[in-house]
């Protein structure tokens, strides 16, 4: 089943007077449970498809549909909603909150599920112990090391049950070692069955995909499987 | 063909639970209860933010407690004066003021309603001696007083009383005894705090002697009882030669007669004697304490608005302090923004959370404030027993209702720009 199906989706900003295309008639389709690298040069257009695929931006034009649902229409209610259900973002900078604890940032997309305390914690606390943080659940941020903040930030991503988890560089920021413990974790989670894109520029993260989506100037160059 | 497979989070995830669109009671506790962690987290900037409403709140409210204690002294005063009583005084019209001089009511009128009107059972003359001081010597100890002519009846009518020696007698005023009894100010300024009983006072080259010394009064502090005390007749007599004196007269009614038709006696007695024409106005006033307790209240009112309007200010100056570390707050926490609207939360939800934390600074400082009054009236009260002061129900209401309408009104701002922050840029904001 088809998750993620672009078709002629362009993205223009404005700079000035000039309208400025980051995206161009791209045409993707991501099959469930695919494992997918999004690679180009900076200012290839990556960062915008993947806000547009996680639903924090929309098209300027073309259609996208995210597990069966036109988003490029919707309200920006609605897209809070799909961002809450349908996917799990992981960033580069973890972009966890700095004041909360990891159970309390993992916690934190459930309340937007209406999900009562106890029932947000259990979850939470489930999901931690799945990527190995069992042990610490109330470290802040700044307690943990940049791979174990990341694994808090995959734990937050999925304790949702997205059907696709986004990855924008996520080891950008990490050495070899919790670079090597994050990709296994995205691995194995493919491995279960759970759809992730990763978008990077490195070449040995883009091989852990099956297939390898290349952006040069906001078109897609070229899609090989790896 | 998937959804053979194990979803990977199952174990940890809520894909069992149906989704639920959080209704407005969830929302709100979670907001509640960010708002709590957020606060406390920033404990010093919040504390230091809730003193400007705290302040302003007890401004407010300890105006109204004070005014309240005020009237309510004022009126315990005319209620002493008792339900039947009527009070006489000279009234100077605004045109009579231009013209250079002044309505009295003389010893002579007086005279004419003690023996001319029925159905009076006492009164009391309060008889002020000419100019506005007078001076009253013990030795080289000088005090500018207020001198008062009266008689034996003069406790009861004022609800004010001897509170050492012995107040002046019905026989002290016949036989013109040159006695005085000292306000307790007066006393006090003459060197005769104690022992004054039996010591000579040179009034204006009179010597009296000293019988009593009257308890203070307290609530307009110590000048309202820089005053001495003399008979009626023996004032009268200091100043017989005089034209100028000027009598109020405090009576009480004989027991079923009509208030009204007592004052009518007066009224038209006085007026053929002032020589008015019909049409023309009273230069006198006859008033029941209910009147003059009405007119005291309507004053008390109309000053504790102004003094309430005044100090509100102090209020809307609080709600800035708000709204200005709401914005402060809502810049600094951009980038949590974006994270909270990358993982679902909607425009409402960020609303709601930002303008709870508003309410909730807001309410805690009028709470504080109202807190801080209570200890503050608790101390006056205790502090000066003559006056009581307490902070009404109503105004604890109204800080409260105040102090919400504060949050929500100076939090909407910041709220908005919070939720209408867009979710990359607020990703990207370092």
């Amino acid at each position: 089943m088809t998750l993620i199906e672009m078709h002629g989706v362009s993205k223009f900003f404005a700079v000035g007077d000039e309208r400025v295309a980051a995206l161009r008639d791209i045409d993707l389709a991501i099959e469930r449970n695919e494992y997918v690298a999004i690679v180009g040069s900076s200012g290839s257009g990556k960062s915008t498809l993947m806000n547009i695929i996680g639903c924090l931006d929309q098209p300027s034009q073309g259609r996208y549909r995210l597990n069966g649902q036109d988003v490029q229409s919707l309200s920006e209610n609605a897209l809070a909603g799909i961002r809450n259900r349908e996917v799990g973002f992981v960033f580069q900078s973890f972009n966890l909150l700095s004041r909360a604890t990891a159970l309390r940032n993992v916690m934190q997309p459930l309340v937007y599920r209406g999900l009562g305390f106890d029932e947000r914690r259990r979850a939470a606390a489930a999901a931690l112990e799945r990527v190995g943080l069992a042990d610490r659940t109330e470290h802040l941020p700044n307690q943990l090391s940049g791979g174990q903040r990341q694994r808090v930030a995959i734990a937050r991503a999925l304790v949702t049950s997205p059907s696709i988890m986004l990855a924008d560089e996520p080891t950008g920021n990490l050495d070899a070692y919790s670079t090597r413990q994050v990709m296994g974790l995205f691995d194995e989670l493919h491995g279960l069955g759970q759809t992730v894109v990763v978008v990077t520029h490195e070449a040995d993260i883009a091989a852990h995909c099956g297939r390898v989506v290349e952006l040069v100037d906001g078109r897609v160059q070229c899609a090989r499987s790896a | 063909m998937e959804t053979s497979r194990a979803s990977p989070a199952s174990s940890a995830s809520a894909a069992q639970t149906p989704t639920r669109t959080p209704g407005g009671a969830f929302t709100f506790v979670e907001s509640l209860r960010s708002a709590w962690e957020s606060l406390r987290g920033r404990a010093l900037r919040s504390f230091l933010s809730t003193l400007g409403i705290a302040i302003g709140i007890v401004a407010v409210t300890m105006v109204v407690a004070l005014m309240q204690g005020v009237q309510d002294s004022t009126f315990a005063e005319f209620e002493g004066i008792g339900g039947t009583g009527l009070t006489v005084t000279s009234y100077t019209s605004y045109e009579v003021a231009l013209a250079n001089t002044a309505s009295r009511l003389t010893p002579q009128d007086y005279d004419l309603v003690t023996n001319h009107v029925d159905g009076i059972a006492s009164m009391t003359p309060v008889l002020t001696a000419p100019g506005q001081w007078a001076e009253v010597r013990n030795g080289p100890q000088v005090a500018p007083v207020t001198l008062f002519g009266t008689t034996h009846t003069y406790q009861e009518a004022n609800s004010a009383y001897v509170g050492e020696g012995r107040f002046i007698s019905f026989s002290d005023d016949q036989r013109r005894r040159r006695v005085a009894v000292l306000g307790h100010e007066a006393a006090r300024l003459l060197g005769l705090s104690d022992g004054a009983i039996g010591q000579y006072i040179d009034a204006g080259g009179e010597w009296l002697q000293v019988i009593g010394v009257m308890e203070p009064r307290g609530i307009f502090g110590p000048s309202q009882d820089r005053y001495v005390l003399l008979p009626y007749n023996t004032l009268y007599a200091m100043h017989g030669a005089e034209a100028d004196l000027d009598i109020a007269i405090r009576l009480t009614i004989v027991e079923g007669e009509e208030l009204d038709t007592v004052r009518g006696r007066i009224e038209r007695l006085l007026r053929r004697a002032h020589g008015i024409k019909p049409g023309e106005d009273d230069d006198f006033m006859v008033q029941s304490p209910e009147e003059l307790g009405d007119v005291f209240e309507t004053i008390g009112n109309v000053v504790t608005a102004g003094l309430v309007g005044i100090v509100s200010i102090s209020l809307i100056v609080g709600g800035i302090g708000i709204m200005n570390i709401m914005l402060v707050s809502v810049t600094e926490r951009t980038r949590e923004i974006g994270i909270l609207k990358a993982i679902g939360a909607t425009r409402r939800q960020i609303l709601l959370q930002f303008l709870t934390e508003a309410i909730a600074l807001s309410l805690l400082g009028g709470v504080a404030g109202v807190a801080t009054s209570y200890a503050l009236c608790a101390l006056i009260s205790a502090l000066m027993p003559n006056f009581s002061v307490a902070v009404p129900l109503w105004a604890v209401g109204l800080a409260v209702g105040f102090t919400t309408a504060t949050g929500i009104g100076f939090g909407i701002m910041p709220a908005s720009k919070a939720a209408n922050l867009h979710p990359i840029e607020a990703l990207r904001y370092e």
